[in-house]
């Protein structure tokens, strides 16, 4: 892999940027891998990379349906952060903010992570003492975390409703510093460069209709260009989880629903942290390019459309223009929506599943893009060693027909939460 | 979306409120139920890519539950009909 610096961009100048190598190869599928990656998103690439890196398994193939990224990837509002208030979360999640702070050194490619911090406001004092307790309980796992008074929050964010007479008078705020944003394509090109630099094989165009199983090992996938062998099969397909799984005969305690987010055309720099509201469904950050990147909550029915409707987007704005009065003559360039693999508890599935060599990894809800590298990481530890890693053991399938929900929110088997 | 209330004609889904799948069944007889029926109930989910039967409660509206024939790739609404069974009759 020929790296990228300062110099191979000032050699490149010289001839116009015009013969740039591929950044990844266009592989034909051999017939067979030691492990094959059913889902080419940022999990299974990045998966594919720490085989690879951590593992020195190199004989892996990522097969994709339609092209790398295009999934929930490329369609998130790519919130980073780490403010959990379990604690196999607070682990899992810090873990993968440690790897997201070397990402871009890691696989020499810009992932743009933009270190802005998250605030959440707080109205009411129930709100605030839940927050609070949150904020504690990150302290505890040695994660960084602060509340703000209402001066603090009006200094960070001065846009907002202070007036006496908003409709949601802000009382303080959460804030995680160290939380940010990155750029959603480079973390799936700059794992796929890197994994494909260390022999990996990624197929686009590749789709996975069958997964072969024989006296209860699987031995490879049948795909629309033909079966693949394979001693190990991981299933990384997001909002597709259950559809995979079925192919394995599996169930799951998981539905697919969709989730909008909209851009509003790009303004001037207003904005310099990831606000969310603390009491409706709104969050926002601005993007590098000005615009307003907004997301809000699932429109609340099953779905695998990729498409969502108008009444979600009218409800998440018109709680933007409550409490930011300013954004109420910005135009909403585009919207658009992803499908989510919403678990019963609201936290992923990371582990082995009941056929030899069949892993799973998904349940990822609506926060699975800050969880990308340690995903992976663990993912490809559990592969590798045939058993789960310590930070993900607990994301196991069992935890369900078990008893040991890791219910972030407290409120039971909904398939809603995250 | 539009959904064909059995009662009150066609509403938009912003009067309803979603109620999941409609093939789950509460164990008939919870005592008895074996911790894998109680599992099966409480957790696991069909999920399927296409028609779906499921509930959705005329909130903002005649507040029956009825069940929906709905397609999740398409969000294409084939009808709708009470959740009870009940039959209606238009006229009485
Ligand atoms: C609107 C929106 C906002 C979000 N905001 C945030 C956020 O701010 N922060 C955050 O942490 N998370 C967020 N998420 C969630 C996050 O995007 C996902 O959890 C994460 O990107 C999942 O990554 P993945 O690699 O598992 O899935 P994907 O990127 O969806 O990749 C799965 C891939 O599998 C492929 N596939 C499916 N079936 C097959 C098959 N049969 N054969 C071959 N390939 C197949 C798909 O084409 C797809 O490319 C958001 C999601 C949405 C939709
Ligand atoms: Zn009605």
């Amino acid at each position: 892999m020929a790296r990228y610096s300062i110099f191979s961009l000032l050699s490149h100048a010289r001839s116009g940027h015009a013969d740039w190598p591929l950044a990844w190869r266009d592989p034909e599928p051999r017939r067979a891998y030691e492990v094959v990656i059913v889902g080419g998103g940022g999990h299974g690439l990045a998966t594919a990379y720490y085989l690879a890196k951590e593992h020195g398994i190199t004989d892996v193939a990522v097969l994709e349906k339609g092209w790398i990224g295009g999934g929930n990837t490329g369609r998130n509002t790519t919130n980073v952060r780490s403010d959990y208030l379990l604690e196999p979360n607070a682990h899992f999640y810090e873990f993968s903010l440690k790897l997201w702070e070397g990402l871009s050194e890691d696989l020499n490619f810009n992932v743009m992570l933009s270190q802005r911090g998250r605030l959440i406001t707080a109205h009411f004092d129930s709100q605030a003492d839940a927050l609070i307790r949150r904020a504690n309980a990150m302290r505890v796992h040695g994660i960084d975390s602060e509340f703000l008074t209402r001066e603090q929050v009006r200094q960070r964010v001065p846009l907002m409703d202070f007036s006496p007479t908003a409709r949601f008078p802000i009382t303080g705020g959460f804030l995680q510093p160290r939380a940010g944003i990155a750029r959603h394509d480079a973390v799936a090109w700059g794992y796929a460069r890197a994994a494909d630099a260390r022999g990996v094989d990624i197929v686009q165009n590749c789709e996975v209709t069958g997964i072969r199983i024989d006296a209860g090992r699987v031995t490879g996938v049948e795909t629309s260009r033909g079966f693949i062998g394979a001693r190990k099969v991981a299933i990384v397909v997001a909002g597709n989880t259950s559809r995979v799984a079925a192919m394995a005969g599996l169930r799951l305690p998981i539905e697919s629903h969709l989730l909008q987010a909209m851009v509003t055309e790009p303004v001037k720099p207003i904005l310099d942290v990831m606000l969310s509201f603390g009491a409706g469904h709104f969050y926002v950050n601005q993007s590098d390019k000005g615009e307003l990147v907004i997301g809000g909550d699932m429109d609340g029915y099953n779905s695998y459309a990729q498409r969502g409707n108008l009444p979600m987007i009218e409800h998440v704005a018109a709680a933007a223009v409550t409490v930011f009065p300013c954004f109420s003559r910005l135009r909403i360039l585009r919207h658009w929506a992803g499908i989510m693999d919403m678990t019963m508890d609201g936290s992923p599935i990371i582990g082995k599943t009941p056929i030899e060599g069949l892993y799973l990894d998904g349940g990822w809800c609506y926060g699975g893009f800050k969880a990308t590298p340690a995903s992976g990481w663990v993912c490809a530890y559990t592969i590798a060693q045939d058993r789960p890693h310590k930070l993900n053991e607990r994301f196991n399938l069992a935890r369900f027909s078990r008893g040991y929900l890791i219910d972030e929110r407290g409120v039971g088997n909904v398939p809603a939460a995250h | 979306m539009i959904i064909p209330c059995p009662w009150c004609g066609e509403r938009p889904h912003t009067e309803f409120a979603y109620g999941g799948d409609a093939t789950i069944r509460r164990p008939a007889e919870p005592a008895a139920a074996s911790d894998a029926e109680w599992f099966d109930y409480l957790y696991i989910r069909p999920n399927p890519a296409g028609a779906h039967r499921e509930l959705w409660h005329h909130a903002f509206g005649c507040g029956q539950w009825i069940e929906v024939r709905r397609d999740t790739l398409t969000h294409r609404i084939e009808g709708a009909t009470p959740a009870s069974g009940a039959e209606i009759d238009r006229d009485g």
